[in-house]
């Protein structure tokens, strides 16, 4: 769906960009991930045409991106607003309009997304009069309006609340699954884990990873297992469980009263035998392979990366 | 419809139904008439009450030159000395006595007339008697050293020469003060549309990133699309409430006059009309017409047309580049001198240089020069300007007007990367590089 072939970018002596590459697969949700000023936002810039690249080129479907494809492209910016002075529904067709649809398109579809959101009733209000979360919802029609191929949304449940971001989500996993390419960049671990199958990480402007979320989980799995065993004696099995496998000890939520730990998988060993080699302490009542959350290969890339440089 | 269109529209709309657009454009001439009307109203008010003065003239040779007028009139007292006089006066609570003496000499007069009053009399009503008595005191002055008074008024005569241009057209003072009026008034109405409507735009082009909906606008449109679709709004908007303020002063100042009977001049469209009207009450009304006759018609309108629009245009841009390149409105303050500055010294040329030398280097030079060209040719035009000249100078306005306009879409793209940051004049060049 959408190619970028090393595109660097920078302002004056900054580089917020170096030889960035992406791939973004056809309705996919692709999670741009990255700490602040990592170049996420000048990336976005570049996809929206609001900013050219110094080099590098970006493909929409094979094709180099050219003026007119800013109706396939469907952008919430972070830092969004609308006319405050401007009537809300005069508003949603003028932006439609920028976006090269008719009038009469736009208020079919004005009208289909406020329905659906239930928020018709505010068609003759000034945005002034909106608050925070209301004016977002009205951003966030504006941005599906013309029913783009390619939804980029920066931050975009930030100043909703939960139910409404749940709203929105749905909204969003709807729009893939009627085609859209989502690409969306955000701090909100949770979200990726929920939402995203691709991610690309971005550290210092450059990535430092990309790809689908599940491989990119497999590859950073660990050997190391979650253990809680209920035993007669406590103090006979830590000592042999520090001595055989090192192990270090943890604490979890659990309804039992039990040795918690970390185990690591010895090289020769399969799980299973760890497991029967485990239960001659006691009885086994946790046995989880740790996988590291989204946040945790975050945090971990960016301070490999960081360490590295 | 294309982009251009669309944000025109909503430029133009936005700015008419603003709440504080629509009380400015019906109270200025509200205010306007009426601040007028009131000051007429209030002087009336003033000279209504009448003036008596008494005069007791011993010497014989003034008394009978006072005639009643207006506001004042004149009584002759006779036969009675000063402090019977005096008192007269003040028991009638007049407003003054006039006293002049028997004397030997005329000359001496000069410090011997006394005007007694309650306090210190008018300016005005003193001018008058002393204008009467002066005119007098000179003919008798004349008479006495044995000269004839109306003969040595005949002596006195004017000297108009005569003006005529090499191609046997006919010129006078009073034409060159009548292009004067033209190209003046020209300038000053752009002047005024600048100074007015060009915040207006700066303001408008500020509108999106205090609103925050700029990168979202800004991912649709083209910077320098919006930037014109906003100096076009924005002007159409400045110039229906333009018109409705010439309307309104016109009815609202033809009803005040009828109500006060008196003539509210209307402050718009000076040249043509007060010329017009000076024609009428004039002692040379012909003449006049023959001057506005005489200037070259069909070029002045087709280039004040020109002249007008691109040079508002030219500054209009200029304002959006300002707009483009700040955050918010304070921050403006910066470039608002460049601005202003040849705008004023644009005035200054046409109102000292080119009246002086309508064809010399520095008018010549100033009526090239995009800044200035549009009040410095227009007021150099009713003068005669080859056509070559015009039409480089029209186009070197509009070239500078599509370049600024370029060069503001340029700051206007990069602005945008830049939240909350004053630029300054280095890094505005910098950032045409990016």
């Amino acid at each position: 769906m959408l190619e970028a072939h090393s595109i660097s970018k920078s302002f004056g002596s900054f580089k917020a960009l170096q030889e960035v590459s992406l791939v973004v697969p056809k309705q996919s949700v692709f999670g741009l991930l990255g700490p602040n000023g990592a170049g996420k936002t000048t990336l976005i810039r570049i996809i929206n045409q609001i900013t050219m690249p110094d080099s590098g080129h970006v493909l929409l479907d094979g094709v180099p991106l050219k003026p007119d494809h800013i109706r396939f492209i469907g952008y919430l910016p972070e830092e969004r607003g609308l006319y405050k002075s401007m009537k809300v529904g005069e508003q949603a067709i003028y932006l439609a309009q920028l976006k090269g649809l008719s009038k009469s398109d736009a208020k079919a579809q004005i009208k289909y997304w406020f329905d659906r959101l239930e928020i018709g009733h505010w068609w003759d209000k000034k945005v002034q009069e909106l608050s925070k979360g209301m004016a977002q919802k009205i951003q966030f029609v504006v941005t599906v309006l013309h029913r783009p191929k390619l939804l980029i949304f920066d931050e975009p449940f930030s100043g909703f609340d939960p139910i409404n971001a749940q709203l929105i989500r749905e909204e969003i996993m709807n729009l893939r699954d009627q085609g859209a390419t989502v690409i969306f960049s955000t701090h909100r671990m949770e979200s990726v884990e929920e939402m995203c199958d691709h991610i690309a990480l971005m550290n210092k402007s450059k990535k430092i990873l990309d790809g689908n979320l599940l491989d990119i989980k497999r590859a950073y799995q660990s050997k190391i297992f979650r253990v809680g065993i209920k035993s007669e004696d406590k103090a006979l099995a830590w000592q042999t469980l520090e001595d055989s496998f090192g192990a270090t000890p943890m604490v979890f939520k659990s309804i039992h009263d039990e040795v918690q730990c970390h185990v690591h998988l010895p090289d020769q060993m399969t799980p299973n035998d760890l497991f029967m080699q485990l239960s001659q302490l006691g009885q086994i009542n946790h046995f989880v392979q740790e996988v590291p959350t989204a946040n945790d290969i975050f945090i971990q890339s960016i301070h490999q990366n960081e360490a590295s440089l | 419809m294309n982009h251009l269109g669309l944000i025109l529209v909503r430029e133009y709309l936005n700015k008419i139904r603003n709440k504080s657009f629509i009380i400015m454009t019906f109270m200025s001439p509200l205010l306007m008439v009426g601040v007028i009307g009131l000051v007429t109203y209030l002087s009336g008010l003033n000279n209504d009450n009448e003036r008596h003065i008494k005069i007791l003239d011993e010497s014989g040779y003034f008394g009978h030159l006072f005639e009643d007028q207006d506001q004042i009139t004149f009584e002759l007292l006779q036969a009675m000395d000063l402090d019977q006089a005096k008192g007269i006066t003040q028991a009638a609570q007049d407003y003054g006595l006039l006293y002049i003496p028997k004397v030997n000499e005329i000359s001496d007069l000069s410090r011997e007339i006394y005007f007694f009053s309650e306090d210190s009399p008018s300016l005005g009503v003193m001018t008058q008697i002393e204008r009467i008595v002066q005119r007098q005191a000179n003919a008798l002055a004349i008479n006495q050293a044995g000269m004839d008074a109306q003969a040595i008024r005949n002596l006195y005569f004017e000297v108009r020469p005569q003006l005529e241009t090499f191609k046997g057209q006919e010129t006078s003072k009073l034409g060159s003060g009548l292009k004067l009026i033209f190209g003046g008034a020209a300038g000053y109405l752009l002047f005024m549309f600048i100074i007015i409507y060009g915040n207006m735009i700066m303001r408008s082009v500020i509108e999106e990133k205090t609103s925050r909906i700029i990168e979202v606008i800004i991912s649709s449109v083209k910077p320098a699309e919006l930037l014109l679709g906003k100096i076009f709004g924005t002007t159409l908007a400045g110039i229906t409430q333009f018109a409705i303020w010439v309307i309104l002063v016109g009815v609202l100042g033809t009803v005040m006059s009828q109500v006060l009977g008196v003539e509210v001049p209307s402050g718009t469209d000076v040249a043509v009309q007060q010329s017009a009207a000076l024609a009428q009450s004039n002692e040379l009304p012909a003449q006049i017409l023959t001057e506005i006759f005489q200037l070259p018609m069909t070029n002045l309108v087709v280039m004040f047309f020109l002249f007008f629009i691109g040079g508002y245009l030219l500054y209009a841009s200029l304002y959006a580049a300002i707009g483009a390149a700040v955050d918010s409105e304070t921050d403006t303050q910066q470039f608002m001198i460049p601005i202003i500055m040849p705008l004023i010294i644009a005035v200054y040329v046409g109102v000292f240089t080119v009246i002086e030398d309508p064809h010399g280097t520095v008018s010549q030079v100033f009526s090239f020069i995009p800044l200035t060209s549009p009040v410095v040719m227009l007021m150099r035009i009713p003068f005669g300007v080859p056509l070559w000249e015009q039409i480089v100078s029209v186009v070197l306005l509009f070239t500078t007007f599509i370049i600024t306009v370029w060069f503001a879409a340029k700051i206007y793209r990069v602005g945008i990367l830049m939240y909350g940051k004053k630029p300054s004049y280095k890094e505005l060049l910098k950032w045409l590089k990016y």
